[in-house]
């Protein structure tokens, strides 16, 4: 059997391609927090008690367009109900853990490292193999406050001009980079996208986002059976 | 709500969707249906923050002409297919929009 250490290393390891984009994602969430009003110490606070870049985004989004609280925090359920997805795959390989270390690990449990360690759990079968995910969720921990308190200090000096705020979209198009290569992922993506632009001063409360998640989950439901029954 | 109580409430329901899997389901509880509707999440989710950002102004009207934002999104979105790089898409975004604004 690996030691723990080493198979800890091995999540660090494997995760770290995966970082790369990581750094100007973090560096945006921490410019954008600033320029749409958030403290210091609140952006910071983001980064630690959420630690999710893309809950993060849809938080300062929302919040900027003027959301209600309770439309900001069920987007944010929304957009994370994937870790639903993720945390039920991994279970079977955390299920003889005790409690505390379930508790730990779900504070890691982010889509690079769900990413990576996915593969190892499925081909290990050491009783530690879960260090891979704490190594690979502690790696983007690390990088994701360090660009954060980066994002925070360059604030100010980055001018608005630059239109950092665009690259808040291109960021999430560029999470869907593979899903472009599939019919049904493409339908879903413009009956999600033309609902929410259509929404967006109609929907009350701003929740166009979840109304444009649902009908485009309806969508992929319903072309998924056609196409399967044909 | 306070900007704390915000953060706190979306960082719980943050971890509540990581914990609650973890915690309660085994994984034969999940079936091949719930498993291939949940693998559209991402795509019915992130274009309706996408879309938005890029055709409703400041103002908040919906805006076709001068809108620098949809040429460069267009092209950022054809470097991702070609190059399937998150990073390559993110930053042939950028910088054709700043060539857009600054340079055209």
């Amino acid at each position: 059997m690996n030691s723990n250490f080493k198979i800890f290393l091995k999540g660090i390891v494997d995760v770290s391609p995966l970082m790369i984009p990581v750094v100007p994602f973090g560096l945006i969430f921490g410019v954008l927090a600033i320029d749409i009003g958030f403290t210091p110490l609140e952006t910071m606070g983001m980064s630690l008690i959420v630690f999710g870049g893309a809950s993060q985004i849809v938080l300062l989004q929302l919040f900027s367009g003027g959301a209600s609280s309770l439309v900001i925090i069920s987007s944010v359920g929304a957009v994370n109900s994937r870790h639903l997805l993720y945390g039920a795959v991994v279970s079977e390989h955390l299920s003889d853990l005790k409690l505390i270390w379930k508790i730990i690990i779900s504070y890691f449990l982010i889509d690079q490292a769900f990413a990576i360690s996915n593969e190892y759990l499925k081909k290990n079968k050491d009783r530690n193999r879960y260090f891979h995910l704490v190594g690979g969720g502690a790696t983007c921990w690390v990088i994701w406050q360090s660009t954060t308190l980066l994002g925070i200090v360059l604030g100010a000096s980055i001018p608005e001009k630059l239109g950092l705020s665009f690259a808040v979209p291109l960021t999430f198009l560029a999470l869907l980079v593979n899903d472009f290569r599939k019919f049904i992922n493409v339908i879903v993506i413009i009956i999600s996208g033309t609902v929410a632009t259509l929404g967006y001063n109609y929907v009350p409360f701003k929740a166009y986002v979840i109304v444009a998640a649902l009908a485009g989950l309806l969508t992929a439901m319903i072309l998924t059976k056609t196409i399967k029954t044909k | 709500m306070s900007n704390w109580t915000l953060i706190i409430y979306c960082g719980l329901i943050t971890y509540l969707t990581r914990f609650t899997m973890i915690a309660l389901i085994k994984k034969e509880m999940f079936n091949d249906r719930i498993r291939e509707i949940l693998s559209f999440v991402p795509s019915a989710i992130f274009p309706a923050i996408i879309f938005p950002a890029i055709f409703i102004n400041e103002t908040g009207l919906f805006q076709i002409e001068e809108n620098p934002k949809i040429l460069a999104a267009i092209i950022a979105m054809v470097i991702g297919i070609l190059s399937r790089s998150i990073i390559a898409t993110i930053f042939s975004g950028l910088a054709s929009y700043w060539f857009l604004i600054f340079v055209v």
